[in-house]
């Protein structure tokens, strides 16, 4: 088993030092409180910093603990900022498939439409923006679900998962596969488990560090979105995906 | 075959960006950089247009690294920018004669307020189409010429040249002193005060009336045209056209078709109408512009409804006030009530704009009671962005003879839903996203791939227009018009703040 990470220890040892007292402190103070190198120090208070874990004072130089902190078990990006970073993407993605985007985040158990794009055809078509749907019937959801174990845990421990069609995954065994496949490829589909008729794939948006903060898919008519046999076209997955990584490279998740 | 791209590079008042655009007009990859806004003085705002170029050296390269595609892969440069913003330079080193002088800054009040009290004005606004206000450039020219010692000596000699920032960056893509290309187009010379709306040249007159010289001005050319091949950044790339950032999301949103309008939520926002090949006369405070001129064709017109403080007015609450972390997070704050409270707040920070044209006012927040929360505040200043919107609408409506139908939106505050809806309740219209909300850069893609050949004709880019989203009003009329009663009486209230100097 390897042993604990130091750089990690250091940066706790920080985050309790500013605790403390008064709460700002110089770069040298820390340092010096904790004999370490100040090129140590600084680099580990840069990477709080990017994290929001600790702020700067621009005034003094003298850092702080960060915002981000006090609702670390809340909300870490506000779904307005998601929007907004992500609206670009999530246009480039409509045109390219030709479907209406949604971009989703959890809510109390199900997801939150935060962001919709019409489907690129100009018909009459509205907004849907701060609706909620199921998690486990759409991709979207589906997405939500894969990389938020205590929320699956939730919705398993519930009597039953409600059937919105005949292809709603009710069983919680098919569900836990079903959320594995989904870790394992980095995206998620749905085919007529929520709405007779409709589709959908979705990839998870992703951002400091790699922590999923939405989702992001595109969703039609079924034999727009799936061939013969059910599966979804590739192509499709492909510009979900590419959109997914876009929107998570500018939230700041550089390995994706 | 290999994929070719288009170049937009959109240098706004509070970044720059680089965006490339495939055939059907869709983002293929966007890089941007802000730079630092400078207030030395109350009402003086100015930008370093060295960062400012370093910063396209920087972001063009990185865009075309993003869409992982080689500089010979881009058929055209197109540039938009920040209109007014006024920078003199040294012909001979390329070094900027200080900061440029932002469209937002007061400075020129009182030379402004005394040369429109002389009787030339009212020609001077006849033959621009623009009032004499310390929006427009010529002022800051004659402020610069004035206040640096030597300057005007060295502007008379053409040691020094004058521009706005489409100007300072084709000179410095073209080769700056060795060899660059000293232009501007017909948007951008519009907005100075010195082009006559008709010719579209400058005009002695006018410079004599500014005491511009004219061997300090750049030529003028169409806003579509193969200006010169790129020499530095992305070499040998040609550049395809420049406009102003309104006229690019004009051009961006289609609104090829007199009668169409858009409005470019921003920093400030602008709502332009296309009036076809002749310009037409304001009688109810808007602009009449250039709206673009496609090479040899006859130059397409516009009327304008220029709201200086729009999403200034969002930043000065994150910046100004820390209330908020970033601009989006506006709405979640405004969302944490159900209305204003009672509480207006009209941002006249450099004076109003359009419709009133008032310089002399400044910014009020009325209705304060120990009732307002922070949340009030916000809503506050969104509805600001959406009560402007109606005032230029009525003078749009009331100098055309017909009501707008529905608004098209572009621009950054487009993502904010509490906003567009609040705009479609005040207006009593359908208020229509397009499918790119980046505009102004599409525009600026649209006209230099038009130049080389890169799209045909207008209506194969019509035919990349789809709509992403579209607001209904559902106001209460009688709650509309006591609400934009009480803006209005708001408004009232930020007049005659500021006394004029005492000589």
């Amino acid at each position: 088993m390897p042993g604990p990470v130091q750089s990690i220890e250091r940066a706790a040892a920080i985050l309790r030092l500013l605790a403390r007292g008064s709460g700002r402190h110089s770069l040298g103070e820390i340092a010096g409180s904790l004999g370490l190198a100040r090129g140590t120090a600084h680099g580990i208070l840069r990477t709080l910093q990017g994290v929001g874990f600790v702020e700067q004072d621009e005034a003094t130089g003298k850092y702080q603990l960060g915002a981000a902190l006090l609702h670390l078990g809340t909300s870490y990006l506000d779904v307005n900022e998601l929007r907004s970073r992500a609206i670009n993407w999530a246009d480039a993605l409509a045109a390219r498939s030709g479907e209406a985007v949604r971009i989703g985040t959890l809510l109390d158990g199900q997801v939150l439409v935060v962001h919709h794009v019409f489907r690129p055809d100009d018909t009459l078509q509205a907004l849907d923006v701060g609706t909620l749907v199921p998690l486990h019937a759409t991709a979207l959801g589906k997405v939500l679900l894969a990389y938020d174990t205590t929320v699956t845990a939730e919705l398993l421990a519930m009597p039953e998962l409600t059937a919105y069609s005949r292809h709603t995954i009710t069983s919680s065994q098919v569900l836990t596969r079903t959320l594995k496949e989904i870790r394992d490829g980095g995206w998620a589909a749905e085919a007529e488990e929520f709405t007779v008729g409709e589709a959908g794939v979705a990839a998870p948006i992703r951002g400091h560090g790699g922590l999923v903060v939405g989702a992001i898919g595109i969703s039609g008519a079924v034999e727009r979105i799936c061939d013969v046999r059910g599966r979804p076209q590739p192509k499709l997955v492909t510009f979900v995906r590419d959109a997914a990584r876009a929107v998570s490279r500018d939230l700041g998740a550089s390995r994706w | 075959m290999t994929e070719r791209y288009v170049m937009a590079v959109d240098q706004g008042t509070t970044s720059t960006r680089c965006i490339l655009f495939d055939h059907s007009g869709r983002l293929v990859s966007v890089t941007q950089r802000e730079h630092k806004q400078h207030f030395p003085r109350p009402g003086w705002v100015e930008h370093d247009a060295m960062e400012i170029w370093r910063n396209v050296e920087r972001i063009a390269p990185e865009a075309i690294a993003q869409a992982g595609a080689t500089p010979d892969q881009v058929a055209a440069i197109g540039i938009a920018n920040q209109r007014e913003t006024t920078l003199l330079w040294d012909r001979h080193t390329g070094e900027p004669i200080g900061r440029a002088i932002v469209w937002q800054d007061t400075r020129t009040d009182a030379l402004v307020e005394e040369m429109a009290a002389e009787p030339f004005a009212e020609e001077v606004h006849r033959r621009c189409g623009i009032p004499v206000a310390t929006y427009f450039s010529a002022p800051r020219i004659r402020w610069l010429l004035d206040n640096t010692p030597d300057l005007r000596e060295r502007a008379e000699r053409g040691d020094v040249l004058f521009g706005t920032m489409e100007s300072w960056l084709i000179w410095n893509l073209t080769g700056g002193p060795d060899g660059g290309r000293h232009l501007t187009d017909v948007t951008n010379a519009s907005r100075t005060l010195l082009m006559d709306l008709a010719t579209l040249a400058w005009d002695d007159e006018l410079l004599a009336y500014f005491g511009v010289p004219r061997a300090m001005l750049p030529e003028i050319g169409p806003s579509t045209e193969v200006y010169g091949t790129a020499t530095r950044v992305v070499p040998g790339v040609r550049i395809g056209a420049a406009l102003g950032d309104q006229q690019a999301a004009l051009f961006g949103q289609t609104s090829f078709a007199p009668g169409e309008a858009k409005c470019t939520y921003g920093t400030g926002s602008f709502l332009l109408l296309n009036t076809g090949t002749e310009p037409v006369r304001s009688t109810h405070g808007l602009l009449t512009t250039v709206g673009y001129k496609i090479g040899n064709e006859p130059a397409v017109y516009a009327l304008e409804g220029s709201i200086a403080i729009t999403g200034a007015l969002v930043q000065w609450f994150r910046d100004g006030l820390g209330l908020i972390a970033t601009a989006p997070e506006i709405e979640t704050l405004a969302r944490t009530v159900d209305d204003n409270g009672g509480c207006y707040i009209v941002p006249a920070f450099s004076g109003l704009f359009a419709p009133h044209w008032r310089s002399e006012a400044r910014g009020i927040i009325v209705g304060l009671t120990s009732y307002i929360t922070k949340g009030h505040l916000a809503r506050a200043v969104l509805e600001a962005t959406g009560w402007q919107t109606r005032e230029v609408v009525d003078a749009m409506n009331a100098d055309s003879g017909i009501a707008l139908k529905s608004l098209k939106v572009d621009g950054g505050m487009t993502a904010d839903n509490l906003l567009m809806q609040f705009i479609a309740d005040v207006l009593d219209v359908p208020v229509v996203r397009p499918m790119a909300a980046e505009t102004v850069s599409l525009g600026a893609a649209y006209a230099a791939g038009l130049a080389v050949g890169y799209w045909p004709d207008l209506e194969g880019l019509r035919r990349n227009w789809h709509r992403a989203s579209q607001w209904l009003p559902g106001m209460d009329p009688e709650y509309r018009e006591t609400e934009y009663d009480n803006w209005r009486r708001a408004v009232e209230r930020t007049f005659d703040w500021i006394r004029p100097a005492k000589h």
